[in-house]
């Protein structure tokens, strides 16, 4: 390092850096802070909805088990739902985004480094919502689907459904706030020569995924605010004896529901995307294909929600045209994994761990899409409706088609998160374990649905026939706990004492590995310049350009396209008032929950804090 | 990029832009998209509810009135002249005109909010009577609740243009919400038609 770069460093991290203490961890606008503490409450929801599985599990194990009663049973089905989808799935995707895509694209920062805090902190409390409120016998009771009339004051009575209700609104405006910054700094923050051609697979899922976002949560959003209307305010959107219809509620909840799917699965994509590359060590196959078969599961995925209610009574040709959408999204998906094994094929794998979960993904995203296309065919999911087939495939396509690919994502991108390397062999044995749990657990669910057990009974009688396949799923889901554990274990392990990571210790090809692990604040000192769609490959070093401010918190802005630089853009600097803005959300909902008149009220606390927030201060570009 | 970076020096750069190459703008869009998600999905579920009944609006209910939505809307596209010159001012970088012309759009998000409560009063089912009551209002509440926080946003701007000083970046923002304001007269224009036209219509 020159003379030069040393001084601009210093000088950079005075300006990047953080308040020390509790005030900078409330304060931090870095995505990267962000980033961890998201991903770290994700897998600390995840493994509390996890512990709420193990409690089904035990008491599924054998026949007339008194271990939970119905109503409580109710609410940790509802809850282990809920949080899964909307406290796990989706946030932990969201984080790598919040982490990795200003690192991928050559960035100094995400785009709205305040709302990326606020977003989180509204997150967090969301989640801490719903969760106190079941330790006070207030969680969900009506599933993580609520459907109507069950959801309905009739017959939930209390306020068990509105917390659910509001940590829907919770968490979907936290994932929008991170769909806005995806959207812009993929538009216009690139590193200079970044074309739409040059930019990383994972960072176009993670666009793909924002947009969808954009274009799915309002629905849930509009559907939980109509439920919750129609509780408090007496309105009948749901209620047919007023020309309400409770159909009205799947097809909201299914529109956002079926797109959410994808929306936990293609950042999936990306992140396999990248692990196939890096460990085959040749450029991927097919890269515009795979573009275009992203976008074009994003476009399909809106054509699908019918399917989850073929057993509803719709038209034959709605419900044909559904089966065949349904089974017109098998084409981009399966040319996604043809690039793969092409890309495969073609190169040098090294199987490390991160390849190892890419291929468990394979095996397990394979049979839960087989049995998705069985469920495509109305004359099949009419019959295993509501029964534990359903539930054998919604587990192999969330868990092969999300939690492997983020496993191995989590492996691949941890040496540059820390700057340690994950163990590789209790990495392959976490891999082992898990896939044996997971196939354990739920491969025998297929058979208890086709044997006729429905979902969400809290307990069977003997002689049915289930008993073997469910202790056997039993068994799995304990072997999938101890795997978990492991896996925390050998991130608390590398922690403390793993070996040191270096810049790249993967010789990867994308510019997150360019700086250093973990990076710095301010993440490059020097703008790096892309020619080229593997560039840490290529034969030349990266160039870098000059000229950005050390003194002040400035990032550079290029064109859409052809990423040519355009702008210096001054980041706004740490702030308190996010936080104090989610609290005054929260404020808002919590109390919204009980009064109507939360609305009107915290409204003002609301109003205070974000335009505190918005308010020039003398060292931003505005009071230059 | 040729290999040519070292001739390049980022510091001769602009530090702000107008439109689509700005972080606020996509903001703006991002939003937009959102809430505009939230108008079609909701004009959706009116269509969905409106096969229901054998009339519409149902129980021989006439159709609302329209004095005060049609003011309204008279209104807004009227408050579209001082937006547009505000818009335009930002981009000229002028700040007198700004001030003045986004002080008069804030008039006129006041006479809307105004209108509104005539509006609200005048409206003839309430959202608790049946399902038309109950999607009608939730139209009306959205769009209220969009126009209320834009015209919060552009006060808060007017507030901040007369008081602090004024440079290329806050002129930007100004011309973001601008555009935001677009979307709200936009957004009227079908709500106002929803609520009170398609009954009369169909």
């Amino acid at each position: 390092m020159s003379a030069r770069d040393a001084d601009l460093e210093k000088l950079l991290a005075r300006t990047w850096a953080d308040k020390p203490g509790l005030v900078g961890w409330l304060t931090t606008t870095d995505h990267k802070r962000v980033g961890r503490r998201y991903l770290v409450t994700a897998i600390l929801f995840f493994a509390l909805a996890g512990a709420l599985a193990l409690v089904m599990r035990t008491q599924l194990a054998v026949p007339n088990n008194t271990l939970v009663g119905p109503d409580h049973y109710n609410q940790i089905f509802s809850l282990h739902g809920s949080a899964m989808m909307f406290l796990f799935a989706v946030p932990v995707m969201t984080a790598m985004g919040v982490y990795l895509v200003p690192l991928m694209i050559g960035a100094r920062a995400i785009s709205f480094p305040r709302l990326n805090a606020f977003g989180y902190w509204i997150y967090l409390f969301g989640g801490l919502t719903i969760f106190i409120a079941f330790a006070l016998d207030a969680g969900p009771e009506a599933g993580w689907t609520a459907y109507v009339p069950l959801s309905s004051s009739d017959f939930s009575a209390g306020h068990r459904t509105d917390i659910w209700s509001q940590m829907v609104n919770f968490t979907e405006v936290a994932a929008l706030c991170v769909a806005a910054e995806v959207v812009a700094s993929f538009m216009v923050t690139r590193a200079p020569g970044m074309r739409l051609d040059r930019i990383p697979l994972f960072v176009w899922a993670q666009l793909v995924t924002a947009f969808m976002m954009m274009f799915a949560m309002p629905s849930v959003m509009l559907a939980s605010q109509a439920l919750q209307s129609d509780r408090q305010f007496g309105t009948h959107f749901f209620n047919p004896g007023e020309g309400g219809d409770p159909l009205l509620w799947q097809h909201l909840f299914w529109f956002f529901g079926h797109p959410e799917v994808y929306i936990i699965f293609i950042p999936g994509l990306g992140m396999i995307s990248s692990i196939v590359q890096t460990f085959s060590r040749r450029p991927i196959f097919g890269r515009t294909a795979m573009v275009l078969a992203m976008v074009a599961i994003g476009f399909l995925s809106f054509g699908l929600w019918v399917h989850h209610m073929f057993a509803t009574g719709l038209p034959p040709l709605g419900n044909s045209f559904y089966t065949a959408a349904s089974m017109l999204i098998a084409i981009p998906t399966g040319v996604q994994i043809f690039c793969w094994i092409a890309t495969l094929w073609l190169g040098r794998p090294r199987f490390a761990t991160p390849l190892l979960f890419v291929l468990g993904f394979f095996a397990l995203f394979v049979i839960g899409g087989l049995s998705g296309v069985m469920l495509a065919s109305v004359p099949l999911d009419t019959q295993v409706h509501d029964t534990y087939f359903v539930v054998a495939h919604l587990h192999y396509v969330l868990i092969g088609g999300a939690v492997f690919p983020l496993l191995g994502g989590f492996y691949y991108w941890f040496p540059k998160f820390t700057g340690k390397m994950l163990s590789e062999r209790a990495g392959k044995v976490n891999f082992w374990l898990l896939f044996i749990g997971v196939n354990l657990t739920f491969f025998p669910m297929h058979w208890l649905g086709l044997a006729g057990m429905p979902r969400r009974i809290y307990t069977y009688p003997a002689g049915l026939g289930w008993e073997w396949a469910n202790m056997a799923a039993t068994i799995g889901s304990y072997i999938v706990a101890v795997a978990v554990l492991l896996f925390v274990g050998n991130v608390l392990m590398s922690l403390l004492r793993g070996k040191a990571a270096g810049d790249n210790p993967w010789d990867a090809p994308d510019l997150e590995w360019a700086t250093s692990s973990p990076p710095p604040p301010w993440n490059f000192t020097e703008v790096p310049v892309v020619e080229d769609a593997t560039p840490l490959w290529a034969d030349e070093p990266i160039e870098t350009l000059r000229g950005l401010r050390g003194d002040k918190r400035e990032m550079l802005l290029t064109s859409i396209a052809e990423a040519r630089p355009t702008a210096r853009w001054g980041c706004p600097d740490p702030s308190i008032w996010p936080f104090f803005s989610a609290l005054a959300l929260t404020l808002q909902f919590v109390w919204t929950i009980f009064n109507p008149w939360g609305w009107v009220w915290a409204s003002i606390p609301m109003a205070i804090a974000m335009t505190i927030w918005f308010w020039p201060k003398k060292s931003e570009p505005s009071s230059d | 990029m040729k290999r040519a970076a070292a001739s390049i020096d980022l510091a001769e750069l602009p530090d702000y832009l107008f439109g689509v190459g700005s972080i606020g703008y996509w903001g703006g869009i991002a939003f937009m998209l959102i809430e505009g998600m939230g108008f079609v999905l909701a004009i959706g579920a009116y269509f969905y509810l409106l096969p229901y009944e054998h009339e519409w609006p149902p129980g021989g209910v006439a159709p609302p009135p329209l004095f005060w939505a049609t003011a309204s809307l008279l209104v807004a596209l009227l408050s579209e002249i001082p937006n547009v010159l505000t818009a335009r001012a930002a981009k000229r970088q002028a700040k007198a005109a700004t001030q003045l012309w986004i002080a008069w759009t804030s008039v006129f998000g006041f006479v809307l909010i105004v209108l509104r409560g005539f509006e609200f009063h005048a409206f003839n089912v309430r959202w608790d009577h049946n399902a038309y009551g109950s999607i009608n209002w939730a139209l009306l509440v959205m769009h209220h609740a969009d126009l209320i926080t834009d015209l919060y946003d552009t006060l808060v701007l007017a507030v901040m243009v007369f008081v602090k000083p004024v440079d290329g970046r806050k002129f930007s923002d100004v011309n973001d919400n601008a555009v935001f304001w677009h979307f709200i007269v936009v957004t009227w224009v079908i709500v106002y038609v929803m609520v009170y036209w398609v009954p009369r219509w169909l």
